[in-house]
């Protein structure tokens, strides 16, 4: 954790997850695990946010909300998908209603496994985003991605 | 009198772990009317039943929720086992009580946790998702899972939980219940928590009953039901009195649920002391050919599993009722007439599970 300059501030959005990675991502926030002690704080406003960490799916009814979220996330940001439905679909790809994983929509920087993800592995996932997130800062502005990026 | 103002709360927004939008109709700042629109985390898992077998979709059933994950697996065995006429061994069924209590500790304790954050008590956040820890460590240590367990199947359980580890376990409550102790004692009598919870979000007994309010959203208004007193699973050979509080407002949902724990304790504690020794699952034989609807009380409420099979591996069709689903018509009721800034914490109030009400 010595190359962190900053403390990264992380916008957590369930997509379309069954809940077991979101309480294991606010766990990580828990004494037990703690990753405040890193300067890492949950915010609630992308605006405020380095790193957007996205539990579930996509679907057609959230689809437009987690696009407008990494929009409006200022650069550089990363993105982290927590657990096998954020980042493939997982055991919901064959439903319906699931379009797949995060990276059909926005690009994804980091894919947690797991069903649910443990927090040593989301806490794993968060700081290897951070690296990521530090070398795109050194990147010249003109190089970063300017958000929206379809893929 | 000015004039009505719309203000959109959620699908994202600081308080919601999950996403449930609301269309709140203010005057001045209080709440007219809330118009709640869903279907963000809406995956249609139920139509799953074509392409898993009946005993693989126990996986799909247990990812309806990660919250009350065991529940839902065992309501949806309950009702394959009910169609396929299977005696579950005694052992099993006791299994099943104690890690479904656990589950409801688990999920009290992150409600409490999440209600207190609401109120902006964050220290007290952070002391129930401590004590929850340890929940989840006695999950993970019998199940081989903190969230998702896995643990139940057609016709009995997984795991067994050896005699040493279970009076381990038992051992361990009386700490348990002691720390508990401490952080009910700040649910229930702290004047911060007191002022931000009595009189809010109130929902009378007729209101409860008659938009079919479920659990302890239900429980806090005076209506006694609790499904557990139906004797599913090993319920009905141990001794417990459904919590009721009968206010009906944040305050007294609160308190079901911190009074729910200790009942749940001594839950584990009886089932612990009664459980018989034997196998732990039968064989099912055949496939499911008829249909059954099975219920369960889970920590928000009644659950419902619907299967439909036509003797063949697939089951014709699943459908689950959850208890949020159930409980959104008595929030809108709850919302009505309240103030913006209590918007949040009568939300939470009702422990609202998006991932399950949706599936």
């Amino acid at each position: 954790m010595t190359h962190l300059s900053k403390s990264p501030w992380i916008l957590h959005y369930d997509a379309s997850s069954c809940n077991g990675c979101d309480i294991e991502v606010l766990a990580c926030l828990s004494p037990l695990y703690d990753v405040e002690r890193f300067g890492i704080i949950n915010t609630g406003n992308p605006k405020h946010a380095d790193v957007l960490v996205i539990t579930g799916g996509i679907n057609e009814q959230n689809r437009q909300v987690v696009q407008n979220l990494y929009n409006q996330m200022p650069d550089p940001k990363v993105v982290v998908a927590v657990g096998i439905c954020a980042s493939s679909g997982g055991v919901f790809r064959e439903c319906y209603n699931v379009v797949g994983g995060i990276d059909c929509i926005i690009p994804v920087d980091v894919y947690v496994p797991g069903c649910a993800a443990r927090p040593e592995s989301i806490i794993d996932g968060i700081v290897r985003a951070l690296s990521i997130l530090e070398e795109k800062k050194r990147m010249p502005a003109h190089g970063r991605a300017t958000g929206g990026g379809e893929r | 009198m000015s004039r009505r103002i719309i203000v959109p709360f959620g699908p994202q927004h600081p308080v919601l772990p999950e996403p449930i939008h609301l269309d709140l109709v203010l005057q001045d700042e209080r709440v007219v009317e809330a118009i709640p629109s869903i279907g963000y985390i809406h995956r249609g898992l139920e139509t799953l039943v074509a392409k898993r077998e009946y005993p693989e979709y126990v996986y799909i059933a247990e990812r309806t929720c990660g919250i009350c994950s065991f529940i839902h697996g065992m309501t949806y065995c309950q009702a394959v086992e009910q169609v396929m006429n299977l005696e579950v061994p005694e052992r099993a069924l006791y299994l099943r009580t104690i890690w479904s209590e656990y589950s409801r500790m688990h999920s009290h304790l992150l409600w409490l946790g999440l209600f207190a954050d609401a109120i902006g008590f964050e220290n007290l956040f952070m002391a129930s998702w401590r004590l929850r820890e340890s929940v989840l460590d006695v999950l993970e240590e019998t199940t081989g899972g903190r969230v998702i367990q896995g643990s139940c199947k057609v016709g009995g359980v997984r795991r067994d939980i050896p005699g040493e580890t279970l009076d381990r376990m038992v051992g361990d409550l009386a700490g348990f219940e002691r720390d508990f102790k401490e952080i009910a004692n700040v649910f229930l009598r702290d004047e911060s928590i007191i002022a931000r919870t009595r009189g809010v979000g109130v929902l009378s007994h007729g209101d409860a009953y008659h938009l079919g309010a479920v659990g302890p959203t239900a429980r806090g208004s005076g209506v006694a039901i609790d499904l557990r007193k139906t004797g599913y699973a090993a319920y009905g050979k141990i001794h417990f009195k459904p919590v009721v509080e009968t206010d009906g407002d944040c305050y007294a949902r609160c308190a079901v649920r911190v009074k729910e724990v200790f009942s749940s304790i001594d839950i584990v504690r009886q089932a612990a002391a009664k459980i018989p020794e034997g196998e732990i699952e039968v064989k099912p034989k055949g496939n499911p050919n008829g249909e059954c609807f099975s219920r369960a009380e889970q920590p928000r409420g009644e659950l419902v599993h619907y299967v439909k099979g036509d003797g063949s591996r697939h089951l014709v069709r699943s459908r689950i009722r959850t208890p949020t689903l159930t409980n959104v018509p008595p929030l809108v009721k709850m919302l009505a007439g309240c103030e913006l800034a209590d918007v949040p914490v009568i939300v939470l109030s009702i422990d609202p599970c998006i991932g399950c009400m949706e599936r």
